[in-house]
């Protein structure tokens, strides 16, 4: 099918579910994407990571179609995330300053964003449900959003961009303030989503995370530095000449080396 | 030398909800004290009181000397304080900021502009004086935070979250220089999510819905609160074992790591052999199984697992 059916707003099964190519963009004098390339898998956990104003939100939403870049392209399961719609249903979006209701409550925030999509009451039971579940957000569906600490606040966010299931979803630095207790069950439920076939992309500034992701894309100056399994990157840095490294001494060792 | 900071049965309730259940604790001069828990526990609620911004409805504690009750505004006067949303100006230059806050508290002229100088080289920002402050990254905008908390010369500093967003270049340096205050004698009372953080500080404590629930060293409280052997599973096919090997007698956890498990198991009953069987019996190819270190994580999830229940470890 590919092409002809691309063209109906079909996703191409063939296709990887997130391609960047050469994303390009600039904001005035700072060149916040340059040449970024990376793919991600059906079933796969990828991890954007890199410092601060590395490029990581840029592409986030570029991939997300938030964003028009100034050269090259992203493709989500095959489509054109700027062009076509049908990308919505399938992608999920947390961003870095999630807007919920604030003057809503847990439930009455979860109940709107079924409704945006269009969900089937039983779906949305069973799934707000589960999700208030695991986000250990039961108790407190009452509680107006404004009134949640940081960590529940994120925690809402994401329920809310999970309840359509996307088969995509982008996740923004999602778990800062977020304990660790808290942080623990996320990573639980993004494994169990990407065994369930979903793609996760996700940035963060925490190397433990970065190690829990299948792959990681380690951004600089808008570019890949490096790319590939935590495990397997570990162990090539070990093998040149870097005694039991952790992550964050790779991480470390990488930028201080391109700054150089 | 008395303490730095001093906590009897402190408490504060809103309403009928208690948000901080008689906690106590002392804080030594010069010491770098973590005060950990999850989201909604206390902690920030613990911090407003000692900083005199919110009274105790129970207990009492005195801070740098002074009564909280009594004193708020001594208090006030003697301690830094760097919130999770750091209060600067983002529009001014970066210099502009530290002589707002150094003329808040009472500097003048020469003197103003030397203590604005000597923090700014104190947090490695020489040269960036002129910089809009909201321009900086993220690090950077933190360690300005963290000067302009510092400009009356606090011998005590409460630093809430203050690494959250952070990278781990952004992260080490500001490490360094909390630990260089702390050398120099300064006290540090500081909230983190980031248990690797929590290994830099002296003593910990966690809090549990409200309670103060274990307290002591890092390496007291892997000691006390992680009897538990920790096994790191490495192999193909771990994803799918890891539900059967979840309801394995003696497995108390099992948690993915990228493409390994971490699992915790009652050392008495299961060691890596056996963990490697489980997992293979449970259709994984040739699982790799070694003995790990615990982590402050580790104690942080059996402290929240077990310390919430009221059970001693």
């Amino acid at each position: 099918m590919g092409r002809a059916a691309a063209a109906f707003g079909e996703a191409d099964p063939g296709a990887p579910a997130v391609e960047a190519r050469g994303l390009t963009r600039r904001f005035g004098a700072v060149q916040a994407l340059d040449g970024l390339t990376f793919q991600v898998g059906r079933g796969e956990l990828y991890g954007l990571i890199g410092p601060d104003g590395a490029g990581k939100t840029t592409a986030i939403r570029a991939v997300a179609g938030l964003l028009a870049p100034d050269a090259g392209q992203a493709r989500v399961l095959g489509l054109d995330p700027l062009r076509d719609a049908a990308v919505r249903e399938r992608l999920g979006l947390m961003p870095q300053q999630y807007s919920l209701y604030r003057d809503l409550t847990v439930a009455e925030n979860l109940r709107f964003f079924a409704r945006l999509s269009a969900l089937p009451r039983a779906v949305y039971r069973e799934r707000s449900e589960r999700l208030l579940g695991i986000t250990r957000l039961a108790p407190f569906t009452d509680r107006r959003a404004d009134q949640l600490s940081g960590g529940m606040y994120k925690k809402l966010a994401l329920a809310c961009a999970l309840l359509h299931q996307p088969e995509v979803l982008l996740l923004d630095e999602p778990t800062n303030g977020v304990d660790p207790v808290s942080r623990r069950e996320l990573w639980a439920l993004l494994h169990e989503f990407v065994e369930g076939g979903m793609a996760v992309v996700i940035s963060t500034p925490y190397m433990d995370e970065a190690e829990r992701c299948h792959r990681v894309g380690l951004v600089h100056h808008g570019r890949l530095l490096l790319e590939g399994a935590p495990e397997k990157l570990l162990m090539a840095f070990e093998a040149a000449g870097h005694p039991r490294p952790t992550f964050e001494e790779l991480f470390v060792h990488e930028i201080e080396g391109a700054a150089a | 030398m008395s303490a730095a900071i001093v906590a009897r049965d402190l408490s504060r309730r809103f309403g009928a909800f208690t948000a901080v259940d008689r906690v106590s604790f002392e804080v030594e001069q010069g010491e770098i004290f973590g005060y950990l828990g999850a989201n909604g526990a206390g902690k920030s609620t613990t911090i407003r009181m000692l900083i005199g911004l919110l009274a105790p409805t129970g207990g009492s504690a005195t801070v740098a000397g002074h009564d909280i009750a009594t004193a708020p505004d001594a208090v006030k006067a003697s301690i830094g304080y760097m919130s999770q949303k750091f209060s600067l100006y983002l529009d001014l230059p970066v210099m502009e900021n530290l002589l707002f806050f150094g003329a808040a508290y009472g500097l003048t002229g020469k003197a103003l502009r030397a203590r604005a100088e000597e923090l700014l080289e104190r947090v490695d920002l020489v040269g960036q004086g002129g910089v809009t402050t909201g321009d900086l990254p993220g690090g950077l905008r933190q360690r300005l935070a963290l000067a302009s908390s510092l400009v009356h010369r606090p011998r005590l500093v409460f630093l809430d979250e203050p690494t959250a967003g952070v990278d781990p270049v952004a992260r080490r340096v500001f490490w360094r220089l909390i630990r260089e205050l702390a050398a120099e004698g300064t006290t540090v009372f500081v909230t983190t999510h980031y248990l690797d953080e929590a290994e830099y500080c002296r003593r910990i404590g966690l809090m549990v819905d409200g309670r103060l629930v274990a307290l002591d060293t890092p390496a007291g409280l892997k000691r006390t609160w992680v009897p538990d052997r920790v096994l790191v599973a490495r192999g193909r096919g771990l994803a799918g074992a890891a539900e059967a090997l979840r309801r394995a007698p003696g497995v108390r956890a099992v948690a993915p790591f990228g493409a390994a498990l971490h699992v915790r198991v009652d050392g008495a009953r299961l060691d890596a052999g056996a963990v490697a069987a489980a997992l293979a019996a449970a259709g994984a190819v040739a699982p790799e199984v070694e003995e790990a270190q615990p982590s402050l994580e580790d104690v942080f999830l059996a402290v929240v697992d077990r310390g919430g229940q009221g059970v001693a470890p």
